[in-house]
């Protein structure tokens, strides 16, 4: 069965950018343009795997994960950071926020199929 | 896997236009003394988010300077440095430059090198200036981020603590989880399994390698460990590619493979939380308002304004259409044909709502006009060393988009104009016993049918003695008696006063003439106030769009003629008592207590009327630039949506009619100029063929 991505960031370049490279790769992806879109739609249907942004007006990617994190039927989805900025202090966030793995923009699309592959084959 | 990334150019160069954009106003608007923090963090964000697409195309040089941009951006808004206005001047030129690198990869022009590395000196001057501790200063771009490289030396955190990367030699799983256990104790610590199934920690600790070794000792040899500083944050380095150990892959899982999606709370993530102090994460909380922004962009779509053009000539046709209908069947009798007459009536109702609403596509905000001139208006006051302020209004309302393109030109004139000969000098200005600085009003605002665009300026206003000695010196027909408002019409007469002393600095009305000429081509009047001493007001009125207007059919002898019903006020039969003859000045009719030149409409098109007695015929109140006037005309025949046809293009100019219209029985019926007929109404009276 096709594994469903929900891609979550507030730049329209990057979510067209990660929904192609996704779904060249075979994923179904659901798009949002930021925390409280992607929550919504995270709320509609179950997905396989959340990708999201940090920096995004409104609900950013931490707070994101902490709602994901707080829903049963997210405990064990598998959530990437996307964040430029690669310093220590937000991967640390995010780990503590919940969150799975990282992956700096700007991403090579091998890189991001690689790593999702990684974490839901 | 490779992707041709030039398919997403377009959507990130229109994305980053919008930013910039964005960011110049929010910098324009930020007070520099106490700046808003939601606003730094657009800002940042703005840059932010150009750093991450430029960074994806690999556009290296947009990278660059967004980058710069972005941590002394960073440093500003988190505190660590204060605003000031070489900031904001070093932003906006950076701003200029990242637009000029913009367009030398989206349109291939060509990119001035000496701006970007000047505005990159200048960024890191500023960055360097202000706060000498280079430790902190900006961080390597992401692209170089994206791979850091472990360090020899120890690499120590703000709480003290050292990275530890501690490879085991191959050891049982319960020595490993032994081990695991007790250095757990001395800090975070995150395990992973090497290529060749051995397993490595990364340790977070405060505690000396001598220690870790001596606890290490317990349980296996320490001859076999192998401990090195790890430059990568501990979370980061637990990362694991096989084969590749080297090459940074960019991203990292936060756990080794063995079910990283089973348990997302590492042992350590409590630990990992509490040392996050709770004050940074509000750094990264952003204002809701804008949402807004995205939500346009993931529910709009782009669409060639020939394809809205050809829609909206379409629905001219259809509504033509619709009208020859409505007129063929007005004759049928409504008893036997009630089901045709309703939907008829319908269709009348369904064809206004298409039609308003594709006409509506068409229109954009003034603000797409408007947000240009904050930033000229800011570098044309600093060349001058004049100090304005400058303020738009209703920068929302709604305008043709045709228009909007045209009036760009005309009114980046006036308010050149405006900061240049209009608002003094601030010593000028104080001696006069006004604030030094100036004031500069852009507005915009719905008027009946029209929008009405004001440049208006607090500054020393026309000099009415100097405009009447110039216009003399120019052989122009003037006055000492002329109202005001006549005067300052000279300076929009052709060739007047093309860089000659008019105002008290300087040459005002320079290409005034060409500013009229183009308002009056797209159907609007220019009309301007000023008061010596006190300020100057250039007032544009436009009509909202040239391709459909609502018409008041009349009729006048055996012609009909259309009057865009903006003009319109009343119509009403005067008696024969309220028409009086004035000597020399043609006849006025007495309308609510007022008098108002009475213009018969067959005097200006000869043609022979029904009635010539006004108290016969019905006279029209019409209302353009604040003057009345009474026009007569036979009858009126009918109110209706007209679509535009352009004489000029069709036929020629013809003085007095704006334009053509196909009527409901396929006749052509003229379009009045309404501004022209009241605006000669004077010269009208005494000459009828003034035309």
């Amino acid at each position: 069965m096709t594994k469903t991505i929900l891609a979550v960031d507030d730049s329209g370049s990057l979510r067209q950018m990660l929904s192609f490279s996704l779904k060249a790769a075979g994923y179904g992806v659901i798009e949002a343009i930021d925390g409280e879109d992607g929550l919504n739609k995270a709320k509609r249907q179950t997905v396989d795997l959340v990708l999201t942004d940090q920096n995004m007006p409104g609900m950013d990617g931490l707070s994101l994960i902490r709602a994901l994190r707080a829903m049963k039927n997210y405990q064990n989805v598998p959530i990437l950071m996307l964040t430029t900025e690669s310093g220590d202090d937000i991967k640390a966030m995010g780990r503590a926020a919940g969150a799975n793995g990282w992956l700096v923009k700007p991403f090579d699309p091998a890189r991001l199929t690689e790593v999702v592959k990684k974490l839901i084959g | 896997m490779t992707i041709d990334m030039s398919q997403f150019y377009q959507v990130f160069f229109d994305e980053a236009d919008e930013l910039l954009a964005e960011m110049e106003k929010l910098l324009l608007a930020l007070d520099v003394s106490a700046p808003d923090s939601e606003d730094l963090n657009a800002i940042f964000r703005a840059a932010h988010s150009i750093k991450g697409g430029a960074a994806t195309f690999a556009f290296t040089d947009i990278t660059e300077v967004t980058h710069m941009l972005e941590s002394l951006l960073d440093r500003i808004r988190k505190g660590e440095m204060g605003l000031t206005p070489e900031h904001v001047d070093a932003f906006l030129v950076a701003k200029d430059v990242l637009t000029m690198q913009m367009d030398g990869h989206h349109h291939g022009s060509s990119v001035d090198q000496a701006a970007v590395d000047s505005v990159c000196q200048r960024l890191k001057a500023l960055s360097q200036g202000i706060v000498p501790d280079t430790s902190t200063a900006a961080p390597s771009p992401s692209v170089a981020a994206a791979a850091p490289e472990p360090v020899a030396a120890p690499v120590v955190d703000a709480d003290g603590n050292c990275r530890f990367r501690i490879e085991l030699p191959d050891v049982p799983q319960k020595d490993v989880d032994a081990l695991a256990a007790e250095l757990g104790l001395l800090g975070t610590i995150v395990q992973e399994t090497l290529d060749d199934k051995r397993a490595a920690f990364i340790l977070t600790s405060g505690e000396s390698q001598d220690n870790i070794v001596a606890i290490c000792s317990f349980v296996l040899d320490p001859d076999d460990l192998k401990i090195t500083y790890d430059a990568a944050p501990a979370a980061a380095s637990a990362d694991t590619v096989p084969g590749t150990p080297a090459e940074d892959p960019g991203y990292g899982i936060f756990e080794p493979e063995n079910g990283p999606a089973a348990a997302p709370q590492v042992p350590t993530a409590a630990a990992d939380a509490a040392a996050v102090p709770a004050g940074e994460v509000k750094n990264y909380g952003r204002r809701a308002t804008d949402r807004e922004g995205g939500s346009q962009e993931s529910s709009s779509i782009r669409v060639s304004v020939e394809k809205v053009d050809q829609l909206i000539n379409l629905v001219g046709e259809l509504v033509i259409t619709q009208a020859m209908i409505e007129q063929r069947i007005a004759a049928l009798d409504p008893l036997h044909h009630e089901r045709l007459l309703n939907s008829a009536g319908q269709l009348a109702r369904n064809t206004r709502d298409l039609q308003e609403a594709v006409m509506s596509i068409r229109m954009m905000p003034m603000d797409y006009v408007f947000s240009r001139f904050p930033r000229m208006v800011r570098d044309l006051a600093a060349k001058l060393g004049k100090k304005v302020e400058f303020v738009t209004r209703g920068a929302a309302t709604e305008l043709d988009k045709g228009l909007i393109e045209r009036i760009v030109d005309p009114l980046t004139h006036l308010v050149r104009n405006s900061v240049d000969h209009g608002v003094e000098m601030p010593d000028r200005r104080t001696a006069s016993g006004k604030n030094e600085t100036g004031k500069l009003v852009l507005s915009a605002a719905h008027q009946g049918g029209n929008i009405v665009i004001e440049v208006s300026d607090d500054g020393g206003g026309l000099n009415r003695e100097r405009i009447l000695d110039k216009a003399r010196q120019q052989g122009l027909p003037v006055s000492d008696s002329m109202p005001d408002s006549d005067v300052w019409q000279l300076i929009f007469a052709p060739g007047f006063s093309t860089a000659e002393v008019v105002t008290d600095v300087s040459g005002r009305g320079v290409g005034m003439g060409v500013v009229k000429r183009n308002i009056t081509a797209m159907g609007g009047t220019v009309d301007i106030r000023s008061i010596p001493g006190t300020g100057t007001t250039i007032a544009i009125s436009l009509p909202l769009t040239l391709a459909i207007l609502d018409g008041m059919s009349v009729r006048v002898g055996e012609e009909i003629y259309i009057l865009p019903l903006g003009y319109v006020i009343e119509s009403l039969q005067p008696a024969a008592v309220d028409v009086k003859e004035v000597a020399g000045q043609g006849r006025v009719v007495k309308v609510r207590e007022e008098y108002l030149p009475l213009i018969p409409l067959h005097q200006i098109f000869a043609i022979d009327p029904q009635f010539e007695d006004p108290s016969q015929g019905i006279i029209v109140i019409l209302e353009t630039e604040g003057k009345k006037a009474a026009l007569l005309v036979d009858s009126l025949v009918g109110q209706q949506q007209v679509v535009v046809k352009n004489l000029e293009t069709n036929f020629r100019k013809v003085a007095g009619i704006s334009g053509a219209t196909i009527l409901g029985d396929g006749g052509v019926s003229l379009i009045l100029d309404v501004s022209a007929l009241l605006r000669s109404s004077r010269q009208l009276a005494a000459d009828p063929v003034f035309f």
